[in-house]
Protein backbone atom coordinates (compact mmCIF):
# COMPACT_ATOMS: atom_id res chain seq x y z
CA UNK A 1 0.00 0.00 0.00
CA UNK A 2 1.33 3.43 -0.38
CA UNK A 3 -0.44 6.82 -0.16
CA UNK A 4 -1.44 8.26 -3.95
CA UNK A 5 -2.40 11.97 -3.77
CA UNK A 6 -5.54 11.31 -5.13
CA UNK A 7 -6.15 12.49 -8.90
CA UNK A 8 -2.64 11.90 -10.19
CA UNK A 9 -1.93 8.55 -8.55
CA UNK A 10 1.46 9.62 -8.29
CA UNK A 11 3.18 8.51 -5.05
CA UNK A 12 3.66 11.43 -2.74
CA UNK A 13 7.39 10.30 -1.05
CA UNK A 14 9.24 7.44 -1.95
CA UNK A 15 8.05 4.38 -1.60
CA UNK A 16 9.07 3.53 1.40
CA UNK A 17 8.31 6.20 2.64
CA UNK A 18 4.66 6.18 1.79
CA UNK A 19 4.27 2.60 3.60
CA UNK A 20 5.42 3.82 6.58
CA UNK A 21 2.71 6.71 6.93
CA UNK A 22 0.11 4.04 6.02
CA UNK A 23 1.29 2.12 8.57
CA UNK A 24 1.03 4.45 11.10
CA UNK A 25 -2.41 5.68 9.71
CA UNK A 26 -3.38 2.07 9.74
CA UNK A 27 -2.16 1.76 13.41
CA UNK A 28 -4.51 4.59 14.57
CA UNK A 29 -7.62 2.47 13.02
CA UNK A 30 -6.56 -0.73 14.49
CA UNK A 31 -6.15 1.33 18.11
CA UNK A 32 -9.71 2.63 17.14
CA UNK A 33 -10.81 -0.92 17.03
CA UNK A 34 -9.24 -1.75 19.93
CA UNK A 35 -11.32 0.29 22.12
CA UNK A 36 -14.53 -1.10 20.48
CA UNK A 37 -13.91 -4.17 21.61
CA UNK A 38 -11.72 -4.18 24.52
CA UNK A 39 -14.57 -3.12 26.66
CA UNK A 40 -17.41 -5.32 25.23
CA UNK A 41 -17.94 -9.08 27.44
CA UNK A 42 -17.07 -11.77 27.24
CA UNK A 43 -13.26 -10.82 28.82
CA UNK A 44 -10.52 -13.52 28.22
CA UNK A 45 -9.40 -13.32 32.02
CA UNK A 46 -7.65 -16.26 31.78
CA UNK A 47 -5.95 -15.72 28.51
CA UNK A 48 -4.79 -11.86 29.88
CA UNK A 49 -3.23 -13.47 32.57
CA UNK A 50 -1.48 -15.86 30.70
CA UNK A 51 -0.05 -12.87 28.38
CA UNK A 52 1.22 -11.01 31.04
CA UNK A 53 2.88 -13.98 32.30
CA UNK A 54 4.72 -14.18 28.89
CA UNK A 55 5.31 -10.52 28.53
CA UNK A 56 7.02 -10.79 32.55
CA UNK A 57 8.91 -14.38 31.16
CA UNK A 58 10.28 -12.91 28.30
CA UNK A 59 11.65 -9.81 29.07
CA UNK A 60 12.67 -10.71 33.04
CA UNK A 61 16.15 -11.57 32.32
CA UNK A 62 17.61 -8.99 29.80
CA UNK A 63 15.35 -6.18 32.27
CA UNK A 64 17.21 -7.21 34.99
CA UNK A 65 20.72 -7.50 33.48
CA UNK A 66 20.41 -4.33 31.58
CA UNK A 67 19.11 -2.62 34.82
CA UNK A 68 21.62 -3.47 36.75
CA UNK A 69 24.56 -3.05 34.09
CA UNK A 70 22.75 0.70 33.72
CA UNK A 71 23.13 1.53 37.40
CA UNK A 72 26.67 1.27 37.57
CA UNK A 73 27.71 2.30 34.23
CA UNK A 74 26.14 5.57 34.88
CA UNK A 75 26.98 6.25 38.87
CA UNK A 76 30.48 5.59 37.54
CA UNK A 77 30.75 7.61 34.40
CA UNK A 78 28.71 10.60 36.46
CA UNK A 79 31.02 10.51 39.24
CA UNK A 80 34.29 12.65 37.50
CA UNK A 81 32.13 15.29 36.32
CA UNK A 82 30.37 15.89 39.80
CA UNK A 83 33.80 15.56 41.45
CA UNK A 84 35.20 18.13 39.84
CA UNK A 85 32.73 20.76 42.07
CA UNK A 86 33.76 18.34 44.83
CA UNK A 87 29.45 17.40 44.77
CA UNK A 88 30.09 13.77 44.85
CA UNK A 89 27.34 13.66 47.61
CA UNK A 90 24.94 13.98 44.74
CA UNK A 91 25.36 11.45 43.26
CA UNK A 92 22.55 9.47 44.16
CA UNK A 93 19.90 12.01 43.33
CA UNK A 94 21.24 13.08 40.45
CA UNK A 95 21.17 8.97 39.58
CA UNK A 96 17.90 8.73 40.84
CA UNK A 97 16.53 11.88 38.81
CA UNK A 98 18.16 10.13 35.58
CA UNK A 99 16.84 6.98 36.52
CA UNK A 100 13.39 7.47 37.45
CA UNK A 101 12.63 10.24 35.32
CA UNK A 102 14.17 9.04 31.97
CA UNK A 103 15.94 5.83 31.91
CA UNK A 104 13.85 2.91 33.26
CA UNK A 105 11.17 4.04 31.12
CA UNK A 106 12.76 4.05 28.13
CA UNK A 107 15.19 1.24 28.33
CA UNK A 108 12.21 -1.12 29.79
CA UNK A 109 10.34 -0.10 26.14
CA UNK A 110 13.09 -0.71 24.30
CA UNK A 111 13.93 -3.55 25.52
CA UNK A 112 10.01 -5.20 25.35
CA UNK A 113 9.69 -4.16 22.05
CA UNK A 114 12.81 -5.56 21.08
CA UNK A 115 11.66 -8.93 23.04
CA UNK A 116 7.76 -9.09 22.82
CA UNK A 117 7.04 -6.47 20.35
CA UNK A 118 8.89 -8.99 17.74
CA UNK A 119 7.58 -12.08 19.38
CA UNK A 120 3.72 -10.69 19.18
CA UNK A 121 3.86 -9.77 15.54
CA UNK A 122 5.68 -13.37 14.74
CA UNK A 123 3.17 -15.45 16.88
CA UNK A 124 0.13 -13.42 15.33
CA UNK A 125 1.81 -13.39 11.76
CA UNK A 126 2.48 -16.98 11.24
CA UNK A 127 -1.50 -17.59 12.45
CA UNK A 128 -2.62 -15.50 9.74
CA UNK A 129 -0.45 -17.15 7.26
CA UNK A 130 -1.17 -20.10 8.59
CA UNK A 131 -5.20 -19.38 8.43
CA UNK A 132 -5.25 -19.99 12.46
CA UNK A 133 -7.30 -17.04 12.68
CA UNK A 134 -9.51 -17.73 9.87
CA UNK A 135 -10.18 -21.11 11.72
CA UNK A 136 -10.98 -19.09 15.01
CA UNK A 137 -12.99 -17.12 12.92
CA UNK A 138 -15.44 -19.83 11.78
CA UNK A 139 -15.55 -21.63 15.20
CA UNK A 140 -17.57 -18.12 15.86
CA UNK A 141 -14.89 -17.26 18.43
CA UNK A 142 -13.46 -13.25 17.52
CA UNK A 143 -9.60 -13.24 17.14
CA UNK A 144 -9.43 -9.86 17.87
CA UNK A 145 -10.80 -10.53 20.91
CA UNK A 146 -8.81 -13.54 21.92
CA UNK A 147 -5.52 -12.64 20.65
CA UNK A 148 -5.35 -8.83 19.92
CA UNK A 149 -7.38 -7.07 23.13
CA UNK A 150 -5.59 -9.70 25.55
CA UNK A 151 -2.21 -9.11 24.28
CA UNK A 152 -2.62 -5.27 24.04
CA UNK A 153 -3.86 -5.70 27.97
CA UNK A 154 -1.19 -7.77 28.69
CA UNK A 155 1.67 -5.28 27.24
CA UNK A 156 -0.12 -2.20 28.99
CA UNK A 157 -0.40 -3.38 32.04
CA UNK A 158 2.98 -5.44 32.49
CA UNK A 159 4.93 -2.34 31.22
CA UNK A 160 4.52 -0.33 34.37
CA UNK A 161 5.43 -2.96 36.68
CA UNK A 162 8.11 -3.85 34.66
CA UNK A 163 9.56 -0.14 34.37
CA UNK A 164 9.31 -0.07 38.42
CA UNK A 165 11.36 -3.37 38.73
CA UNK A 166 14.10 -1.99 36.20
CA UNK A 167 14.45 0.98 38.68
CA UNK A 168 14.93 -0.66 41.33
CA UNK A 169 16.96 -2.75 40.20
CA UNK A 170 19.66 -0.41 38.77
CA UNK A 171 19.36 1.53 41.99
CA UNK A 172 20.68 -1.20 43.57
CA UNK A 173 23.38 -0.88 40.52
CA UNK A 174 24.23 2.53 41.54
CA UNK A 175 23.98 1.96 45.35
CA UNK A 176 26.99 -0.79 44.40
CA UNK A 177 29.12 1.63 42.82
CA UNK A 178 28.41 4.65 45.29
CA UNK A 179 28.89 1.80 47.84
CA UNK A 180 32.47 0.75 46.62
CA UNK A 181 33.86 4.46 46.34
CA UNK A 182 31.99 6.59 49.19
CA UNK A 183 31.05 4.30 51.91
CA UNK A 184 27.45 5.13 51.92
CA UNK A 185 25.07 2.92 53.54
CA UNK A 186 22.40 1.62 52.02
CA UNK A 187 19.54 3.61 54.13
CA UNK A 188 21.40 7.03 53.23
CA UNK A 189 21.86 6.13 50.17
CA UNK A 190 18.46 6.08 49.10
CA UNK A 191 17.02 8.81 51.05
CA UNK A 192 19.66 10.88 49.45
CA UNK A 193 18.32 9.86 46.24
CA UNK A 194 14.55 9.72 47.27
CA UNK A 195 15.05 13.58 48.14
CA UNK A 196 14.63 15.04 44.50
CA UNK A 197 11.70 12.98 43.64
CA UNK A 198 8.42 13.42 43.45
CA UNK A 199 5.53 11.71 43.18
CA UNK A 200 5.14 13.65 40.30
CA UNK A 201 8.70 11.74 38.57
CA UNK A 202 6.84 8.46 39.51
CA UNK A 203 3.42 9.11 38.47
CA UNK A 204 5.01 10.24 35.00
CA UNK A 205 7.21 7.56 34.23
CA UNK A 206 4.38 4.84 35.27
CA UNK A 207 2.14 6.44 32.94
CA UNK A 208 4.48 6.85 30.36
CA UNK A 209 5.47 2.85 30.81
CA UNK A 210 1.50 2.28 30.40
CA UNK A 211 1.83 4.54 27.02
CA UNK A 212 4.56 2.67 25.41
CA UNK A 213 3.22 -0.90 26.22
CA UNK A 214 0.18 -0.08 25.02
CA UNK A 215 2.58 0.92 21.66
CA UNK A 216 4.56 -2.06 21.41
CA UNK A 217 1.11 -4.11 21.84
CA UNK A 218 -1.18 -2.57 19.48
CA UNK A 219 2.21 -2.44 16.84
CA UNK A 220 3.16 -6.01 16.95
CA UNK A 221 -1.00 -7.25 16.77
CA UNK A 222 -1.72 -4.85 14.08
CA UNK A 223 1.64 -6.02 11.75
CA UNK A 224 1.11 -9.62 13.14
CA UNK A 225 -2.95 -9.45 11.98
CA UNK A 226 -2.29 -8.45 8.66
CA UNK A 227 0.81 -10.01 7.46
CA UNK A 228 0.56 -10.94 4.02
CA UNK A 229 3.33 -13.12 1.77
CA UNK A 230 3.45 -16.20 3.81
CA UNK A 231 6.24 -16.85 5.89
CA UNK A 232 8.37 -14.12 4.40
CA UNK A 233 5.65 -11.86 5.90
CA UNK A 234 6.53 -13.43 8.90
CA UNK A 235 10.04 -12.36 9.24
CA UNK A 236 8.76 -8.78 8.03
CA UNK A 237 6.00 -8.36 10.47
CA UNK A 238 8.56 -9.39 13.39
CA UNK A 239 10.95 -6.96 12.27
CA UNK A 240 8.29 -4.02 11.79
CA UNK A 241 6.83 -4.42 14.61
CA UNK A 242 10.06 -3.47 16.36
CA UNK A 243 10.62 -0.51 14.02
CA UNK A 244 7.56 1.30 13.90
CA UNK A 245 7.20 1.05 18.13
CA UNK A 246 10.46 2.48 19.02
CA UNK A 247 9.78 5.38 16.38
CA UNK A 248 6.30 5.69 18.02
CA UNK A 249 8.53 5.26 21.42
CA UNK A 250 10.72 8.05 20.77
CA UNK A 251 7.88 10.21 19.85
CA UNK A 252 5.46 9.77 22.60
CA UNK A 253 8.83 10.49 24.89
CA UNK A 254 9.34 13.64 23.27
CA UNK A 255 5.78 15.01 24.14
CA UNK A 256 5.10 13.44 27.48
CA UNK A 257 8.43 14.91 28.68
CA UNK A 258 6.73 18.08 27.58
CA UNK A 259 3.53 18.30 28.88
CA UNK A 260 5.11 16.48 32.32
CA UNK A 261 7.49 19.79 32.36
CA UNK A 262 4.12 22.01 32.07
CA UNK A 263 3.04 20.47 35.15
CA UNK A 264 6.27 20.40 37.11
CA UNK A 265 6.48 24.17 37.14
CA UNK B 1 -16.54 -48.32 -1.56
CA UNK B 2 -19.04 -45.63 -3.10
CA UNK B 3 -21.78 -45.12 -0.82
CA UNK B 4 -25.49 -45.26 -1.89
CA UNK B 5 -27.02 -41.61 -2.52
CA UNK B 6 -30.15 -42.22 -0.60
CA UNK B 7 -29.90 -40.19 2.17
CA UNK B 8 -30.29 -37.10 -0.17
CA UNK B 9 -32.96 -34.73 0.24
CA UNK B 10 -34.09 -33.21 -2.86
CA UNK B 11 -36.89 -30.99 -1.47
CA UNK B 12 -34.40 -29.54 0.87
CA UNK B 13 -31.81 -26.93 -0.55
CA UNK B 14 -29.18 -25.80 2.28
CA UNK B 15 -26.80 -24.07 0.01
CA UNK B 16 -28.18 -21.91 -2.67
CA UNK B 17 -25.89 -19.91 -4.29
CA UNK B 18 -27.41 -17.03 -7.64
CA UNK B 19 -24.97 -15.35 -10.17
CA UNK B 20 -22.25 -14.72 -7.54
CA UNK B 21 -19.22 -12.33 -8.36
CA UNK B 22 -16.16 -12.18 -6.91
CA UNK B 23 -12.98 -10.25 -8.15
CA UNK B 24 -9.90 -9.34 -6.31
CA UNK B 25 -8.60 -6.19 -8.02
CA UNK B 26 -8.02 -7.05 -11.82
CA UNK B 27 -8.54 -10.71 -10.99
CA UNK B 28 -11.93 -11.56 -11.88
CA UNK B 29 -12.06 -14.88 -9.68
CA UNK B 30 -16.13 -15.74 -9.54
CA UNK B 31 -18.21 -14.81 -12.15
CA UNK B 32 -21.69 -15.91 -11.90
CA UNK B 33 -21.91 -19.01 -10.04
CA UNK B 34 -25.44 -20.76 -9.23
CA UNK B 35 -25.81 -23.94 -7.41
CA UNK B 36 -28.11 -25.26 -5.10
CA UNK B 37 -26.72 -28.13 -2.50
CA UNK B 38 -29.56 -30.61 -0.98
CA UNK B 39 -29.59 -32.00 2.66
CA UNK B 40 -27.44 -34.48 3.40
CA UNK B 41 -25.48 -34.66 -0.16
CA UNK B 42 -21.80 -34.65 -0.63
CA UNK B 43 -21.01 -32.27 -3.72
CA UNK B 44 -17.48 -32.47 -4.48
CA UNK B 45 -16.29 -28.98 -6.53
CA UNK B 46 -13.27 -29.91 -9.26
CA UNK B 47 -11.73 -26.84 -10.94
CA UNK B 48 -7.77 -26.10 -11.65
CA UNK B 49 -5.61 -24.08 -9.20
CA UNK B 50 -7.00 -20.54 -8.63
CA UNK B 51 -9.87 -20.73 -9.99
CA UNK B 52 -11.98 -19.50 -6.81
CA UNK B 53 -12.47 -22.74 -5.08
CA UNK B 54 -11.68 -22.17 -1.70
CA UNK B 55 -12.69 -17.96 -2.27
CA UNK B 56 -16.11 -20.00 -2.73
CA UNK B 57 -16.07 -21.74 0.32
CA UNK B 58 -14.71 -18.85 2.28
CA UNK B 59 -17.63 -16.68 0.91
CA UNK B 60 -20.15 -19.50 1.82
CA UNK B 61 -18.58 -19.32 5.82
CA UNK B 62 -18.58 -15.29 5.88
CA UNK B 63 -14.64 -15.02 5.78
CA UNK B 64 -15.20 -13.65 2.46
CA UNK B 65 -17.70 -11.05 1.01
CA UNK B 66 -18.98 -11.39 -2.75
CA UNK B 67 -19.33 -8.42 -4.83
CA UNK B 68 -22.54 -9.17 -6.46
CA UNK B 69 -24.89 -12.39 -6.11
CA UNK B 70 -26.63 -14.22 -3.14
CA UNK B 71 -24.70 -16.79 -1.14
CA UNK B 72 -27.79 -18.19 1.24
CA UNK B 73 -26.71 -21.06 3.61
CA UNK B 74 -29.44 -23.24 5.81
CA UNK B 75 -32.00 -20.35 4.12
CA UNK B 76 -29.59 -17.20 5.81
CA UNK B 77 -28.38 -14.67 3.34
CA UNK B 78 -24.78 -14.61 4.52
CA UNK B 79 -23.66 -11.18 3.55
CA UNK B 80 -26.68 -9.71 4.92
CA UNK B 81 -26.07 -11.43 8.80
CA UNK B 82 -25.17 -9.55 12.02
CA UNK B 83 -22.15 -10.25 13.64
CA UNK B 84 -24.41 -12.37 15.82
CA UNK B 85 -26.15 -14.28 13.92
CA UNK B 86 -23.08 -14.93 11.42
CA UNK B 87 -21.74 -16.44 14.41
CA UNK B 88 -24.74 -18.37 15.08
CA UNK B 89 -24.45 -19.71 11.31
CA UNK B 90 -20.58 -20.52 11.94
CA UNK B 91 -21.61 -22.79 14.64
CA UNK B 92 -23.27 -24.72 12.19
CA UNK B 93 -20.15 -25.06 9.68
CA UNK B 94 -16.97 -27.16 10.04
CA UNK B 95 -14.82 -25.80 8.10
CA UNK B 96 -11.39 -27.91 7.13
CA UNK B 97 -9.09 -25.91 6.03
CA UNK B 98 -6.35 -26.43 3.06
CA UNK B 99 -3.44 -26.51 5.29
CA UNK B 100 -5.35 -27.95 8.84
CA UNK B 101 -4.79 -24.50 10.33
CA UNK B 102 -4.66 -26.02 14.13
CA UNK B 103 -3.47 -23.56 16.67
CA UNK B 104 0.11 -24.51 17.36
CA UNK B 105 -0.01 -23.45 21.02
CA UNK B 106 -1.71 -25.65 21.78
CA UNK B 107 -2.08 -29.36 22.15
CA UNK B 108 -4.36 -32.10 19.70
CA UNK B 109 -6.63 -32.03 23.01
CA UNK B 110 -6.58 -28.08 23.51
CA UNK B 111 -6.99 -27.66 19.69
CA UNK B 112 -10.12 -29.79 19.53
CA UNK B 113 -11.57 -28.37 23.13
CA UNK B 114 -10.67 -24.66 22.17
CA UNK B 115 -14.34 -23.77 20.29
CA UNK B 116 -16.41 -26.23 22.99
CA UNK B 117 -15.64 -24.87 26.04
CA UNK B 118 -15.99 -21.06 24.56
CA UNK B 119 -19.54 -21.80 23.57
CA UNK B 120 -21.05 -24.05 26.29
CA UNK B 121 -19.49 -22.22 29.17
CA UNK B 122 -21.40 -24.94 31.34
CA UNK B 123 -19.97 -27.83 30.32
CA UNK B 124 -17.27 -29.74 32.34
CA UNK B 125 -13.78 -30.60 32.07
CA UNK B 126 -15.23 -34.38 32.30
CA UNK B 127 -17.77 -33.68 29.58
CA UNK B 128 -15.33 -31.65 27.51
CA UNK B 129 -13.08 -34.44 27.71
CA UNK B 130 -15.43 -37.09 26.78
CA UNK B 131 -16.51 -35.13 23.86
CA UNK B 132 -12.54 -35.00 22.54
CA UNK B 133 -12.20 -38.19 22.72
CA UNK B 134 -15.37 -39.37 21.06
CA UNK B 135 -14.28 -37.37 18.24
CA UNK B 136 -10.54 -38.01 18.26
CA UNK B 137 -11.72 -41.81 18.03
CA UNK B 138 -14.15 -41.21 15.27
CA UNK B 139 -10.89 -39.89 13.37
CA UNK B 140 -8.55 -42.37 14.88
CA UNK B 141 -6.19 -40.63 16.60
CA UNK B 142 -7.08 -41.04 20.17
CA UNK B 143 -3.60 -41.11 21.34
CA UNK B 144 -2.40 -38.10 19.81
CA UNK B 145 -4.07 -35.89 22.30
CA UNK B 146 -0.83 -34.31 24.26
CA UNK B 147 0.77 -33.73 21.21
CA UNK B 148 1.58 -30.63 19.50
CA UNK B 149 0.48 -30.05 15.86
CA UNK B 150 3.85 -29.83 14.71
CA UNK B 151 4.55 -33.22 16.05
CA UNK B 152 2.01 -35.11 13.39
CA UNK B 153 2.33 -35.92 9.89
CA UNK B 154 -0.10 -33.83 6.98
CA UNK B 155 -2.62 -36.71 7.08
CA UNK B 156 -2.33 -37.00 10.95
CA UNK B 157 -3.10 -33.20 10.96
CA UNK B 158 -5.55 -33.19 8.05
CA UNK B 159 -8.06 -35.66 10.39
CA UNK B 160 -7.37 -33.73 13.25
CA UNK B 161 -8.86 -30.28 11.55
CA UNK B 162 -11.37 -32.53 10.70
CA UNK B 163 -11.93 -33.50 14.45
CA UNK B 164 -11.97 -29.82 15.80
CA UNK B 165 -15.27 -29.13 13.31
CA UNK B 166 -16.77 -32.35 13.90
CA UNK B 167 -16.68 -31.39 17.88
CA UNK B 168 -19.52 -28.91 17.37
CA UNK B 169 -21.62 -31.10 15.43
CA UNK B 170 -21.99 -29.04 11.98
CA UNK B 171 -24.71 -29.70 9.50
CA UNK B 172 -22.26 -28.74 6.63
CA UNK B 173 -18.95 -29.74 6.52
CA UNK B 174 -16.68 -27.83 3.94
CA UNK B 175 -13.53 -29.17 2.79
CA UNK B 176 -10.82 -27.61 0.86
CA UNK B 177 -8.25 -29.72 -0.61
CA UNK B 178 -8.66 -32.91 2.35
CA UNK B 179 -6.24 -35.09 0.46
CA UNK B 180 -3.83 -32.67 -1.11
CA UNK B 181 -0.06 -33.50 -0.65
CA UNK B 182 -0.86 -37.04 0.91
CA UNK B 183 0.15 -40.37 -0.17
CA UNK B 184 -3.10 -42.21 -1.98
CA UNK B 185 -3.58 -45.04 0.98
CA UNK B 186 -3.89 -42.17 3.83
CA UNK B 187 -6.04 -40.37 0.65
CA UNK B 188 -7.92 -43.08 0.79
CA UNK B 189 -8.11 -42.78 4.87
CA UNK B 190 -9.30 -39.51 4.69
CA UNK B 191 -12.26 -40.14 2.06
CA UNK B 192 -13.43 -43.24 4.00
CA UNK B 193 -13.50 -40.69 7.00
CA UNK B 194 -15.14 -38.09 5.22
CA UNK B 195 -17.99 -40.65 3.90
CA UNK B 196 -18.41 -42.11 7.40
CA UNK B 197 -18.83 -38.44 8.85
CA UNK B 198 -21.61 -37.98 6.42
CA UNK B 199 -23.48 -41.08 7.74
CA UNK B 200 -22.33 -40.81 11.31
CA UNK B 201 -23.49 -36.79 11.65
CA UNK B 202 -25.61 -36.65 8.92
CA UNK B 203 -24.30 -33.37 7.43
CA UNK B 204 -23.95 -31.89 3.84
CA UNK B 205 -20.83 -31.63 2.75
CA UNK B 206 -18.90 -29.37 -0.04
CA UNK B 207 -15.62 -31.18 -1.03
CA UNK B 208 -12.95 -29.11 -2.84
CA UNK B 209 -10.61 -31.54 -4.62
CA UNK B 210 -7.68 -32.13 -7.66
CA UNK B 211 -7.78 -35.50 -6.54
CA UNK B 212 -10.16 -37.42 -8.51
CA UNK B 213 -10.32 -40.81 -6.59
CA UNK B 214 -11.35 -38.35 -3.73
CA UNK B 215 -14.15 -36.55 -6.49
CA UNK B 216 -15.28 -40.38 -7.36
CA UNK B 217 -15.43 -42.14 -3.90
CA UNK B 218 -17.43 -39.62 -1.90
CA UNK B 219 -19.00 -37.26 -4.07
CA UNK B 220 -22.67 -37.43 -4.81
CA UNK B 221 -22.42 -34.87 -7.58
CA UNK B 222 -19.86 -33.10 -8.89
CA UNK B 223 -19.91 -29.92 -9.65
CA UNK B 224 -16.62 -28.42 -12.33
CA UNK B 225 -15.05 -24.57 -12.11
CA UNK B 226 -13.99 -23.36 -15.48
CA UNK B 227 -13.58 -19.94 -15.75
CA UNK B 228 -15.52 -18.39 -12.68
CA UNK B 229 -18.45 -20.38 -13.23
CA UNK B 230 -19.68 -24.05 -12.55
CA UNK B 231 -19.66 -25.59 -16.32
CA UNK B 232 -20.22 -28.93 -15.84
CA UNK B 233 -22.78 -30.56 -12.60
CA UNK B 234 -23.39 -34.07 -12.30
CA UNK B 235 -22.79 -37.47 -11.68
CA UNK B 236 -18.80 -38.13 -11.89
CA UNK B 237 -19.74 -40.62 -14.81
CA UNK B 238 -20.98 -38.15 -16.51
CA UNK B 239 -18.79 -35.03 -15.98
CA UNK B 240 -16.18 -36.61 -15.61
CA UNK B 241 -15.61 -39.91 -16.82
CA UNK B 242 -17.47 -39.39 -19.83
CA UNK B 243 -17.07 -36.06 -20.67
CA UNK B 244 -16.77 -34.06 -23.80
CA UNK B 245 -15.06 -31.26 -22.71
CA UNK B 246 -11.62 -30.67 -23.98
CA UNK B 247 -10.84 -28.84 -20.77
CA UNK B 248 -12.00 -31.54 -18.60
CA UNK B 249 -11.22 -34.51 -20.49
CA UNK B 250 -6.82 -32.80 -20.02
CA UNK B 251 -7.65 -32.23 -16.66
CA UNK B 252 -9.18 -36.14 -16.41
CA UNK B 253 -5.91 -37.35 -18.42
CA UNK B 254 -3.47 -35.43 -16.78
CA UNK B 255 -5.31 -36.75 -12.85
CA UNK B 256 -4.09 -40.62 -14.30
CA UNK B 257 -0.64 -39.53 -15.77
CA UNK B 258 1.08 -38.84 -12.88
N1 LIG C 1 -7.66 -12.64 0.16
C1 LIG C 1 -7.31 -12.56 -1.14
N2 LIG C 1 -6.82 -11.41 -1.65
C2 LIG C 1 -6.48 -11.30 -2.95
N3 LIG C 1 -6.57 -12.29 -3.83
C3 LIG C 1 -7.05 -13.47 -3.40
C4 LIG C 1 -7.44 -13.67 -2.03
N4 LIG C 1 -7.87 -14.93 -1.88
C5 LIG C 1 -7.76 -15.50 -3.10
N5 LIG C 1 -7.28 -14.63 -4.01
C6 LIG C 1 -7.07 -14.89 -5.42
O1 LIG C 1 -8.20 -15.54 -5.93
C7 LIG C 1 -7.83 -16.54 -6.83
C8 LIG C 1 -8.49 -17.84 -6.43
O2 LIG C 1 -7.95 -18.27 -5.20
P1 LIG C 1 -8.38 -19.61 -4.50
O3 LIG C 1 -7.54 -19.75 -3.27
O4 LIG C 1 -9.84 -19.64 -4.34
O5 LIG C 1 -7.96 -20.71 -5.56
P2 LIG C 1 -8.23 -22.26 -5.48
O6 LIG C 1 -9.17 -22.58 -6.56
O7 LIG C 1 -8.61 -22.63 -4.11
O8 LIG C 1 -6.79 -22.82 -5.84
P3 LIG C 1 -5.98 -24.03 -5.17
O9 LIG C 1 -6.49 -25.24 -5.78
O10 LIG C 1 -4.57 -23.75 -5.56
O11 LIG C 1 -6.19 -23.95 -3.70
C9 LIG C 1 -6.33 -16.60 -6.85
O12 LIG C 1 -5.88 -15.97 -8.02
C10 LIG C 1 -5.91 -15.84 -5.63
O13 LIG C 1 -4.73 -15.13 -5.91
MG1 LIG D 1 -7.67 -23.51 -2.47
Amino acid sequence: MRVKSKKSGKQVFSRQLDAFFMDIYAIGQFTGRFFKEAFLPPYEWKEIIRQCYMVGYKSLALVSVTSFVTGIVFTKQSRPSLAEFGATSWLPSLVAIAIIRALAPLVTALIAAGKVGSNIGAELGSMRVTEQIEAMEVSAVNPFRYLVVTRVMATTFMLPLLMLYMALIAMMGAYLNVHQNEQTSLVSFFENAFEQISFLDIFSSTFKSLIFGFTIGIVGCYKGYYTTQGTQGVGKAANSAVVISMFLIFIEEIIIVQVVNWFRI
Amino acid sequence: MKKSSNHIDKDNVVVTIRDLYKSFGENHVLRGVDLDIYQGETLVVLGRSGTGKSVLIKIMAGLLKQDTGMMKVLGQEVDKLSVKELDALRLKIGFSFQHSALYDSMTVGENLAFPLQRHNKTLSAAEVNKAVQQVLEAVGLAKAIHQLPAELSGGQRKRIGIARTLIMQPAIMLYDEPTAGLDPITSMDINNLINKVQEQYHTTSVVITHDLTCAKVVGDRIAILLEGQFAHIGAFETVVENTTDPQVQSFYDYNFID
